[in-house]
Order: C-alpha cells, then sequence, then structure tokens
C-alpha cells in the first residue's frame, strides 16, 4: 500500500488541475483550523458606522448590511461546511459499508430486503427527505449532518453491495472460508481491503455533494443557526442587498463553489487512477 | 416483456409503502402542534381536542397510518391543515407549473450537454477539452441557489435583459434564468458522461470501418458514434428529470415560481403533515415512474438489450 500510496502522489505531482485542487483542499482545512486566529476581526462584531461597505483595504470581501466583517465570516463558515460535509461522509460510508457488505455478502433474503431498503431510501428526493429531517429535529449542525447522513448513506450501500457481490466469487475468498475463516474474518481480511479503493473513490466524489447539501439546507434557515456565519446563511441573509451589495452574497458563494470545485476535482483523479478500466 | 412489467409495476407496492411508512413516522417526530397551530394561541383545551379528533388525530399511530393508506387507496392525499384545500387539487395545479420548468430545464442540459461533450471527446486532450472539463466541473460545483443569483444580478439587474423573478402568466422570458439555473447541474453530468460514452464509442472497430468507407467526419460522429453512446445517456437524463424536484425547491425559492418545489417547502415550514407527505409520495411516484421508464427506452436504443422472461 505505501508503494501505491506513493506512486499515486507522484502522479497527483504531474496533474496540474488534481494538483490545484489538492494545494486549495489544504489552504481550506487549514483556514477551518487557525484561520479564525488570523483574520483581525471578530465574525459577530457588528460595526454600524461601517455597513454594506464594498470591499476595502480595511475590510477585503466588504462589510454586510449590519456592518460584520465578510471576509471573517467566510472564514468561520469554513469550518461548519467542512466539518459537516466530511463528518456526514465518513458517518454515511460507515453505515453504507456496513449494510453494503452485509447485504452483498449474505444474499438471500437478507439481500433482498435490504436492498429494497436501499432503494426506498434512494426513491426519495434527497433535498425533501433532508429538509424533512432537518425540520424534525431542532436545526443545527447536528440536525444538518444527521439530515445529510440518512440521505447519503443508502447510496454508499448500494454501492458496496455490488463491489461486495463480485469479491466474494473470488478464489481468495473461497480459500479462506475452506480453511474455516468465519465470515466476520473474510468480510473484514478479504473484502473490505479489496473495496476500499472503489469505496474511498465514491466517498471523495460525494464529499462536494454533501457540502452543497449543507449550503442548501442553511440556505433554507434549516442548518447551523445565526448568529453563528455558515456561507449557505450568508447568501440567504443577504439576498435581499443582491443589487446595491452583491459582495455580500458573491464571496460567500465563491467559497463554496471553490471548496466543492477542488474536492470534485480530486474525486475525479482518484477515480481515473484507482477505478479499473 | 408483458411479464416484465408487471413484476416491475408490482414491486412500485412495497417501495411506495415503505416510502409511505418513512415519511409518516417522520411527520409524528415534527416538533411543534399543527393543531396548536391551527387553533391560535388563545385556544380552549375543548377547541383543541375537537379539532384533533376531526383530523383523527386522538387515535392510536398505527390507526392513524391505516387510515391515511385507506385515504390513498381512494386516490385521494388529505386536505391541508392550513387552507383545507385539497391536496390532489393542490398538486395538479401545482405540477404544471413545475413539469414546465423541468421540461425547460432538461432541454436545455440536454442540447448543451450532449454537444459539449461530444465536442470535448471530438477534441480530446486539446484545450477544448481542458476548458469543457473545467465549465462542467464548475456546474456540478456551484450551488443551485448561488447560481441562481447570480444570473439574477448579471442578466436582471445589470443587463436588464431578462425580468428577475415571477412566472409573468407563462412567457418565455420568465422561464429562461429558471431553467438555467436548473438545468446547469444535470447539463454538466450528460457533458462528462456523453464525453466518456463517446470516446468509448469513437476506439470501436465499426468507427474506422465507417471512416475507411469514406464518411465524412461530421457523419461518423454523429450518425455512428453519438447514435450508439446514447444509452447511458438517456439513463442519465431520465434519472436527473425525477431528480429536478430537489433542484426545484431552491429555484423556485429563488424565482417565485409557483410550482410543487415551493408549495413543499412551505409545507414542511409550516408542519402542515398532509401536504408534506403529499409531495413526497407525489415525488417518489414520479421518480420510481421514470426509472421504469428509462429501463424501457433501453428496449427502444438497444435492439439488444432483451429481457429474458423471469429475469
Amino acid at each position: 500500500m505505501p508503494k501505491r500510496a506513493t506512486a499515486l502522489l507522484n502522479e497527483l505531482r504531474s496533474n496540474v488541475p488534481a494538483m490545484t485542487a489538492a494545494v486549495m483542499l489544504v489552504f481550506l482545512l487549514l483556514t477551518a483550523v487557525i484561520g479564525p486566529w488570523l483574520v483581525s476581526s471578530d465574525p459577530l462584531f457588528m460595526d454600524l458606522e461601517h455597513v454594506k461597505e464594498p470591499p476595502s483595504m480595511a475590510h477585503w470581501l466588504g462589510t454586510d448590511s449590519t456592518g460584520r466583517d465578510i471576509l471573517s465570516r467566510t472564514v468561520s463558515g469554513a469550518r461548519i461546511s467542512l466539518a459537516v460535509g466530511i463528518i456526514a461522509s465518513v458517518l454515511s460510508l460507515g453505515i453504507g459499508i456496513c449494510f453494503g457488505l452485509i447485504a452483498g455478502y449474505f444474499g438471500g433474503n437478507i439481500d433482498a430486503l435490504l436492498s429494497q431498503i436501499f432503494d426506498i431510501f434512494l426513491a426519495f428526493p434527497s433535498l425533501i427527505l433532508a429538509i424533512g429531517i432537518s425540520a424534525v429535529m431542532p436545526p443545527g449542525l447536528v440536525s444538518a449532518m444527521l439530515a445529510i447522513t440518512l440521505v447519503g448513506w443508502s447510496g454508499f450501500a448500494r454501492l458496496v453491495r455490488g463491489i461486495t457481490l463480485t469479491l466474494r466469487e473470488q478464489v481468495y475468498v473461497e480459500a479462506s472460508r475452506a480453511i474455516g475463516a468465519s465470515s466476520g474474518r473474510i468480510l473484514y481480511r478479504h473484502i473490505l481491503p479489496n473495496a476500499l479503493p472503489l469505496i474511498l473513490v465514491a466517498g471523495s466524489l460525494r464529499v462536494g455533494g454533501f457540502i452543497l447539501l449543507e449550503a442548501a439546507l442553511s440556505f433554507l434557515g434549516l442548518g447551523v443557526q445565526p448568529p453563528t456565519p455558515t456561507w449557505g446563511s450568508m447568501i440567504s441573509l443577504n439576498r435581499a442587498y443582491i443589487s446595491s451589495a452583491p459582495w455580500m452574497v458573491i464571496f460567500p458563494g465563491l467559497a463554496i463553489s471553490i471548496t466543492v470545485i477542488s474536492f470534485n476535482t480530486l474525486g475525479d483523479f482518484l477515480r481515473d487512477k484507482l477505478e479499473p478500466k | 416483456m408483458g411479464y416484465y412489467l408487471l413484476r416491475r409495476i408490482l414491486l412500485f407496492i412495497p417501495t411506495l409503502l415503505g416510502i409511505t411508512l418513512i415519511t409518516f413516522v417522520l411527520m409524528q417526530a415534527l416538533p411543534g402542534d399543527p393543531v396548536q397551530g391551527m387553533a391560535g394561541e388563545r385556544a380552549s383545551a375543548e377547541t383543541i381536542a375537537r379539532i384533533r379528533s376531526e383530523l383523527g388525530q386522538d387515535r392510536p399511530l398505527p390507526l392513524q397510518f391505516i387510515g391515511y393508506l385507506k385515504l390513498l387507496a381512494t386516490g385521494e392525499l388529505g386536505r391541508s391543515y392550513y387552507t383545507n384545500r385539497k391536496i390532489s387539487d393542490d398538486l395538479l395545479q401545482k405540477f404544471p407549473n413545475t413539469f414546465r420548468l423541468a421540461l425547460a430545464a432538461m432541454l436545455f442540459a440536454s442540447i448543451f450537454g450532449i454537444a459539449l461533450g461530444t465536442l470535448a471527446a471530438v477534441k480530446r486532450g486539446t484545450g477544448w477539452d481542458r476548458l469543457i472539463a473545467f465549465v462542467t466541473v464548475g456546474g456540478i460545483s456551484i450551488p443551485v441557489f448561488w447560481l441562481g443569483l447570480t444570473l439574477m444580478l448579471v442578466f436582471s439587474l445589470y443587463l436588464r435583459v431578462l425580468p428577475p423573478s415571477g412566472m409573468g402568466n407563462g412567457r418565455i422570458e420568465y422561464l429562461v434564468l429558471p431553467a438555467i439555473t436548473l438545468g446547469t447541474f444535470s447539463l454538466s453530468y450528460i457533458a462528462r458522461v456523453t464525453r466518456s460514452a463517446m470516446l468509448e464509442s469513437l476506439s470501436l472497430p465499426y468507427i474506422s470501418a465507417a471512416r475507411a468507407k469514406g464518411l465524412t467526419e461530421t457523419k461518423v460522429v454523429l450518425k455512428h458514434a453519438l447514435k450508439n453512446s446514447l444509452i447511458p445517456i438517456v439513463t442519465l437524463i431520465g434519472l436527473d428529470l425525477g431528480s429536478y424536484l430537489n433542484g426545484a425547491v431552491l429555484t423556485e425559492t429563488i424565482f417565485g415560481w409557483d410550482g410543487l418545489g415551493r408549495y413543499a417547502l412551505d409545507g414542511i415550514l409550516k408542519r402542515d403533515y398532509p401536504v408534506i407527505m403529499g409531495v413526497v409520495l407525489f415525488g417518489a411516484v414520479v421518480f420510481v415512474t421514470i426509472n421504469l421508464l428509462v429501463d424501457l427506452s433501453y428496449h427502444m436504443l438497444d435492439p439488444r438489450v432483451r429481457i429474458k422472461r423471469g429475469d
């Protein structure tokens, strides 16, 4: 594996778009972790003498209708977007992998029942399901993450099921079974490691979508609540001023777009390299 | 074929029951009491109890669920708690608006998506290919609501060539920005899938044969390669049409479009249970039906696909 990882890194270096995306993501992660200490002003501080100011040296991205600095709000919004996107991906991958392995490996009635459940979840219009779930709970970080997880897991489950179906027919699985390995051991030691590259590709391609879903929930007022700034809620709160102060809407949207473009570009790169042709 | 169709239609039933059940459970978990909301802050306990029993909300949950299924069996979806209008009437009134928007978006996405994808495949490895790759990654990465607002800013507020919002009694210029907003995401996917399907087709021997017999390159690309790449593209277009309801929630909210997406969002925010149930079920039925139609369309596009009996 380390050898493969080094080869992958070398290929990444020679691929300009993927390398740019990777650098961008490292930068975004750093912004999310240490950014709030680097920007000078408090994202919640309302400077009523400087409202709706266009970008300037004092406020690089301008200020909003209550004089809050857009740059520091955008920087602190990075935390929420990345946290929700990454944690929701990990959670839905975890659930999807468990159910997908069980359905694909055991087959028969278990598979029929689980596949039916995957299909039911996949048949929901995802944003409507997510809105419904976030409306069930008091809106906030946890409700947004859970909503996205519940929307996302079934796609992974179906993918993992498909991969498991082909892997369980492999000779090495049969050999392992012949020497008496338990199902759990076979799944954990043989099937999961071999399925992992494909699962990671699917996961990396979905993080961007999850970040978009979080932004949409925040935009609709169902995500993390004000005054905590999120990219989606910044756009929704400042929508009314789009003609007089467009920077208030443009910059948070650019932040979302750049983040998601980076994730998707890197995901495309991983898919090209790791998926068998 | 008849058997296959029948089996697929029978499989609808557990899927729809499951969706109904999940939505129903979700509704019960919603905080806030719609009855309290309807009756007002100062309503007496008796009034609330009366409304509750009128709505059947005083019965045990399993009975309420069965009651709802019985209602569905008669082809009804119940009435809105707030307007007391029949949900089915509301859906029928709003569906054409969303359908018109989705259709326009799909046309835009299909035409430009297939064109860009074909161009990228033919010009593989050139600057065109890279430009299209960048544009299409952008298309799946930009938030729908931000794209809508930005288009509105540029075309309505700065250039003043298109109306910013509303439906304009069906005039076509009101449809342009919402359709582009809703269609951009699937345009990008269609372009990406078209590109890879075309690359595969163009590498097959019959393309060399077509070139060898002296056909023009345009004819080779459009008539031979593209026609044989259509299956994955049609699948994608079909599947996307079902998911337009998602984009419609945001697009309709931004452009003040009186369709199902906004209706659903209003219902959810007001905790109007029958409305939410109705829209979700309707959306799921549309989605599952489209999946079936996509499967059937394989038959028309690819005579090699024959459905075996019992498969």
